[in-house]
């Protein structure tokens, strides 16, 4: 875990203050709402339909056990008692009184945390896998990239008034478990010849226009690699258009210029941008790195006692496996059956700080699909931890499963969505309560966004359900083969829109054709793009 | 109307002309830039300019920064003004990018905009301004 120095530490601080001010100025009246809500935005703070929304950054997802149970803490202390987990590794809470909003600050600031640029038109959090560090494929820990990458990007003085949001994603193994190729860049580190490098791709994104990024260089040299990010975000900042809010990301750009030209003009831009020096020397690099340095783990045993069936179902469905003998990487579902997805109560937030501090070396991480890892569990220690989720209802053994559903707050509370998204969450993983019928469809991503700004992944989705309004009638529209992972793809509409109701019986029909015409181990999305759209077609509108 | 100037030279009184006259007849030595206008197209004549004005519409429109970097970057040393809706809440950030005079359009209260300057002692990244980045002290 990256640790604050007096530096760090100094400049949140400064922006608690600075954001101090700011509220200050606006309750005194010296400020408008209007003339308020970009500094506000640019702190993580909107207004929604009930009140203010916080977005606390939680960098790549990685936190510790005093972060977690602080993150506890606020919810029961400025919130209603809960927190809710976000699709880009954060947290939000719903329900945050300007007047105290300062404080709220302060408090997070005391164990290394803020919400920098968690909204905004500038560079947002950087996301990363939430297996980093524990994965067996990956050539490195991806999380030092982000941190030097975080501190970049932390006030960067040129790229606080992009044309649109920019988000940034850091991954290091073959599988991708970040949705790297959706994000405005995406890197991966790879070796080359013995030699780490960022393989860079530029321009995915959801929304309106969903967009897999194209490889714009196959690799940048670890030490080059700020300079090349810098040119990419320069030309975006010259050249990105500002005519149209809809048009405004840097996918826009790189499809109407062409991934060739975009790459030529950052090229150019790079070859001047190197000679600036803005790369940190290798002993920062260094100095981030030794803070990711591998826990101490022991010699311990691989055996697991499966004696108790419930936990077998568990761990075969949530543990995965890690690169250390002897450990392995649990899986949290945030999902349970008829739940809200991402929602954790403050109780439960500090079960999961407790645990991690007794049985992870004091780490977790959130994850884009809305649950927490504990990412280096000794075997040994599975079933206890089991246990202590279960009597605190988070031991669902439901990832990547149909259950297993990302959803965005909707029109429960976002002031932008068009319609509901936790109820219809909700009614499919009711519908689809038995979990032997869950398991046998195996591997199934479902994800429901409230409008059309797709913050619920649906284009990604192994089945999509994106919610419009229909002349005042809430009205959800399904798509099918869509991935985020390496075999990234975007899902297509694959008809006329449903009732609420309508939309859950769709989304069974199409798990029976799938059903009735696997073969071998397919998953939904494999058979999916075998067999095309006709035969799911036939079964739900035929 | 300059309200923040921070150099010790004489104020150009001259008025800034458009990039396309300046480089139609490149007499002029204050230019002023709008926001889609290519800086680089000034890196030529950079030694005889005195005075480059970029335009701020809007304060959400950040293309100036860039504007202001490259000039800099290129070794302009002249009064580099940001004029138009520029915002206290924006001033330092300009500064970082090479900004050394500014002509709101709206007032600003001078202690604030002290204030802003003086908020951070630190920063994360090299600009154009003397700022050391944080790496660097760590570093010695």
């Amino acid at each position: 875990m990256y640790q604050y120095d007096t530096y760090d530490q100094a400049i949140v601080d400064a922006r608690v203050e600075e954001f101090r001010d700011q509220v200050r100025r606006r309750l005194s009246g010296e400020m408008t709402e209007d003339q308020f809500k970009p500094l506000r935005l640019m702190n993580g703070l909107y207004l929604q339909l009930h009140a203010y929304m916080l977005r606390v950054a939680i960098p790549y997802g990685t936190l510790d056990s005093r972060q977690m149970h602080l993150l506890g803490h606020i919810a029961r202390k400025y919130d209603r008692g809960y927190g809710h987990f976000t699709t880009r590794q954060n947290i939000q809470y719903n329900w945050i009184k300007l007047e105290e909003c300062a404080d709220l600050l302060a408090e997070l600031a005391q164990v290394e945390m803020h919400a920098i640029q968690t909204s905004g038109n500038c560079i947002r959090n950087i996301s990363s896998d939430q297996y980093a560090g524990a994965a067996a494929d990956e050539v490195a820990d991806p999380r030092p990239w982000a941190e030097l990458l975080r501190q970049w990007s932390t006030f960067h003085p040129e790229f606080s008034y992009l044309p649109r949001k920019f988000k940034i994603a850091v991954i290091a193994s073959p599988e991708d478990r970040a949705a790297m190729r959706l994000h405005d860049i995406g890197i991966e580190l790879v070796k080359q010849d013995g030699v780490l490098g960022g393989r860079v791709f530029v321009g995915g994104g959801m929304g309106r226009t969903p967009m897999t990024a194209p490889e714009i260089n196959p690799f940048v040299r670890a030490e080059d690699l700020l300079s090349y990010v810098e040119a990419c975000l320069r030309v975006y900042n010259r050249y990105g258009r500002r005519d149209n809010i809809y048009k405004a990301r840097i996918k826009i750009l790189v499809h109407e210029i062409g991934a060739d030209e975009y790459r030529r003009q950052v090229t150019q831009e790079f070859a001047h941008v190197k000679t600036l020096g803005i790369d940190p020397p290798l002993a920062e690099f260094d100095r981030i790195s030794a803070f990711f340095a591998p826990p101490a783990f022991e010699t311990v045993s691989d055996d697991i006692d499966r004696s108790d069936p419930d936990f077998a179902v568990w761990l075969d469905q949530n543990v995965k496996p890690h690169k250390q003998a002897g450990y392995a990487i649990v899986n949290i579902s945030l999902k349970p059956i008829g739940g809200i997805p991402g929602d954790a109560s403050a109780d439960q937030i500090d079960v999961m700080a407790d645990l991690a501090k007794q049985y992870s070396f004091d780490e977790l991480r959130v994850t884009h699909a809305q649950n927490i890892v504990l990412p280096h569990v000794a075997k040994r220690d599975l079933y206890a931890v089991w246990q202590r989720l279960n009597v605190a209802e988070l031991a669902d053994a439901n990832l990547d499963l149909i259950s297993d559903i990302i959803a965005c707050p909707g029109l429960d509370y976002c002031s932008l969505a068009n319609a509901r998204s936790i109820p219809v969450a909700q009614k499919i993983a009711t519908r689809f309560a038995d979990m032997e019928r869950q398991r046998d469809l195996g591997e199934l991503k479902l994800k429901i966004s409230g409008c059309i700004n797709a913050c619920g992944h649906h284009h990604a989705g192994h089945i999509g359900i994106l919610g419009v309004d229909r002349k005042g009638v809430e009205n959800y529209q399904l798509t099918f083969g869509g991935s985020g992972a390496e075999d990234v793809s975007i899902g297509k509409i694959i008809g006329p829109g449903f009732s609420e109701d309508g939309v859950v019986d769709a989304v069974e029909k199409a798990t029976e054709v799938y059903k009735s015409l696997r073969e071998g181990d397919e998953r939904f999305l494999d058979t999916y793009r075998r067999v095309g759209l006709e035969p799911f077609k036939e079964a739900i509108y035929g | 109307m300059v309200e923040f100037r921070y150099r010790t030279d004489e104020v150009n009184e001259q008025p800034s002309v458009t990039l396309d006259s300046f480089l139609d007849q490149s007499n002029s030595t204050a230019v002023r830039l709008e926001p889609d206008d290519d800086a680089r197209a000034l890196l030529p004549f950079l030694d005889r300019l005195a005075l480059i004005e970029i335009a701020f519409p809007k304060y959400r429109d950040g293309r100036g920064y860039s504007s202001a970097r490259i000039l800099r970057e290129a070794g302009y040393k002249g009064e580099l003004r940001a004029q138009g809706d520029v915002l206290v809440d924006q001033i330092a950030f300009m500064r970082r990018c090479g900004f050394d005079s500014f002509a709101p359009e709206g007032s600003l209260n001078p202690a604030d905009v002290d204030a802003a300057f003086a908020r951070y002692d630190h920063v994360y990244q090299g600009a154009a301004d003397a700022a050391v980045p944080v790496w660097k002290l760590r570093h010695g």
